[in-house]
């Protein structure tokens, strides 16, 4: 099994025709995703890729099943495609933009709550469980097994699952939070998903400095039966420097590397110096 | 992006929030001529974006329209925490009867924005004692009421036509924080005068992501060094110097921050962060390259993971660049992902034997550099 979506999951793309969605979509197909539908305003009636396109997700959802959408719609009208799919009823969103203004974001991911719908993003990766992915995640990285993993950002997460699968340790799901200021998801709502899911035997945690996602994930953690391994980045980030990603900055002392290993520690998770060092701490525990 | 105190309240004004009565030139002449105007004693203040104006001498005040000519020829053109004083803001000078603490900022782990605000102005919030701060999150979608901002007023002690006041500006802020894409509003301090309250001070940060569609606002990049500029004009993602020998460039921010602390682990010091980004292409990778051998570092460190950025275009905008200026120092390449052959190829051809892992080429960047050095 899986959190969130798995190999059975029906999945909707919106913005499937241009360049990122049709690139993506043939990705996400070669996964093994279902992708049963297609929005792309005034195509509707048409096909793409082998997939029925539908000129409003309401329309889509009307003649599908949706479990899941994954948006490839630019920042400056990201607000307007995710309430489409919120108000719609789906309850898993990817949200891949990145560059989303904070207000609109904030909208987002406060609406999806009322809603009951999980907001993975906005500026993440998006997520994979086996033949199902829903996002842009390197294909090659994945590979189906016991592990469990959540992340604030992308490449790294590619890095981290990539030397996990080279030694033949696969993933029941792998979720990007995101590097926004207001992601959608946190760190504890994947962490009980994974603690609830049978498959999945170990965790690894991927974050960073800045904010205190951290920090609320180590109360939790503490209550968990699974070990939990984390890796996060920005140990040499001087404060106030924002390293890339909005939430990625030390801001008045807090949110700093030091802290945020103390209380992972202290919960009881292992935090690995180096990214390699992951690969290693998992395959301790699945001994 | 951080705006200028001046810029701040200009917004202060169009929105309604009482601000003292000035203006900012760029020469002591119009600071006179302001000063004119006011009729009345003078503040004039530098306008950088660091803190500790006063401190560095970077405030004056003026009696006269002549001292105000004065202060100013002394104020500009001087530096404020490494920043040349180019404009400054001429304004009259408040009777400060009390000063507060007001501002609106985005919580994250909220997801929501929040109003902080305390009795005790003048100083850094951060500098105050917790029990003295009021804090109140906000609802997305019914924003700042008015009973919240009374509220507000009644908890920092307000009464009267100051709490009325009070109220006032901070429904405005948070009117101005939505329209303006803000990601902070603050007004510190907030300056009791007679029955009125004033913005003697402003903060205010726009959300970068929200520019596009912020067109009346000016772009300042005043924060950024010479090379940090040179990168922005050159479409680099994000760049930030950090004063080591060891160039670095890696795509996404997760495995850039990843590969700086390695390098710092194995006791290298990295010059820079560089987030190239994804999907750049041959020529913005090469300009990026470019902008590495510009900080004059020992070594360049190039990771890549290939997910949307190719392997072949780092590898062809590296062998560019070597083809175009040399190898002045030593690169380390670290090439996995998306085209990893063709992009393997194209660098063995320029004589450089690319890294598999990252940590093996992350040591071998620092011995290098050390090297370098010696």
């Amino acid at each position: 099994m899986a959190i969130l979506v798995n190999a059975d999951s029906k999945v909707m793309i919106q913005g499937i025709t241009g360049k990122q969605g049709t690139f993506h979509l043939k990705q996400m197909q070669a996964f093994g995703t279902q992708v049963v539908a297609g929005v792309a305003p005034g195509k509707g009636g048409g096909i793409h890729e082998g997939v029925p396109l539908y000129d409003t997700v309401y329309e889509a959802c009307k003649n599908h099943q949706i479990d899941a959408a994954v948006l490839f719609i630019p920042a400056p009208f990201c607000k307007d495609a995710a309430l489409e799919a919120i108000e719609s009823g789906v309850k898993v969103i990817v949200v891949v933009t990145e560059h989303i203004p904070v207000h609109d974001e904030m909208i987002i991911v406060n609406r999806g709550k009322q809603k009951g719908a999980t907001i993975i993003g906005p500026n993440t990766f998006g997520m994979a469980s086996w033949k199902c992915k829903l996002g842009i995640m390197p294909n090659i990285a994945f590979s189906p097994g016991p592990v469990g993993v959540v992340a604030r950002s992308g490449t790294l997460t590619y890095e981290i699952v990539g030397s996990l699968t080279n030694i033949g340790i696969g993933q029941t799901s792998v979720v990007g939070l995101g590097g926004d200021k207001c992601p959608g998801s946190s760190f504890v709502q994947m962490l009980k998903m994974f603690e609830a899911d049978p498959d999945t035997k170990a965790v690894v945690l991927i974050g960073e400095i800045g904010g205190n996602a951290e920090e609320e994930a180590s109360e939790y953690i503490k209550t968990m039966s699974k070990p939990v391994v984390a890796y996060l980045a920005g140990k040499s980030a001087p404060p106030g420097k924002r390293m890339g990603h909005a939430g990625a900055i030390i801001e008045r002392g807090k949110g700093t590397y030091e802290g945020k290993v103390k209380a992972l520690t202290a919960a009881g998770a292992k935090v690995a110096t180096f990214p390699h060092e992951v690969r290693d701490l998992i395959k301790e525990h699945l001994k | 992006m951080k705006c200028f105190e001046y810029m701040g309240k200009e917004f202060f004004a169009k929105f309604g929030i009482p601000v003292p009565k000035g203006r900012m030139v760029l020469t002591p002449e119009d600071a006179e001529k302001v000063a004119v105007e006011i009729g009345k004693p003078c503040v004039i203040k530098s306008q950088v974006l660091s803190g500790k104006r006063g401190k560095a001498g970077g405030i004056k005040f003026a009696d006269t329209p002549a001292e105000a000519k004065v202060a100013a020829d002394a104020i500009l053109g001087m530096t404020v925490q490494g920043h040349k004083v180019e404009r400054i803001l001429v304004e009259e000078k408040l009777k400060i009867e009390g000063e507060l603490y007001v501002a609106i900022t985005i919580d994250g782990a909220a997801r929501a924005p929040v109003v902080i605000t305390s009795a005790k102005g003048g100083m850094d919030i951060e500098e105050q004692a917790e029990e003295d701060i009021v804090k109140v999150n906000l609802d997305v979608f019914l924003g700042l009421q008015p009973f919240q901002a009374k509220e507000l007023a009644r908890r920092i002690g307000l009464k009267g036509n100051l709490a009325k006041g009070f109220a006032d500006i901070v429904q405005k802020m948070y009117k101005m924080m939505v329209e303006k894409d803000a990601e902070l509003v603050e007004i510190n301090p907030l300056v009791i005068s007679g029955d009125s309250v004033i913005a003697a001070d402003s903060k205010l940060t726009i959300d970068d992501s929200a520019l596009y569609r912020q067109k009346d606002i000016p772009y300042v990049d005043e924060e950024k060094t010479e090379m940090e500029k040179m990168a922005h004009e050159a479409g680099v993602g994000c760049f930030v110097e950090l004063g080591g020998d060891i160039a670095i460039m890696a795509n996404g921010a997760g495995i850039t921050m990843a590969t700086l602390d390695t390098v710092q682990l194995y006791g290298g010091a990295p010059a820079n962060f560089m987030d190239a980004g994804g999907g750049t292409g041959v020529d913005g990778t090469a300009k990026a390259i470019e902008i590495l051998l510009a900080q004059k570092p020992n070594v360049v460190f190039v990771n890549i993971f290939g997910g949307i950025t190719r392997c072949d275009d780092v590898a062809n905008a590296l062998a560019q660049v070597i083809k175009k200026v040399g190898m002045p120092v030593p690169f380390v390449v670290r090439m996995v992902g998306t085209n990893q052959e063709e992009g393997l190829r194209v660098l063995k051809e320029v004589g450089i034997e690319a890294f598999r892992d990252m940590a093996p080429a992350a040591k071998k960047a620092v011995e290098l550099a050390k090297g370098g050095a010696a």
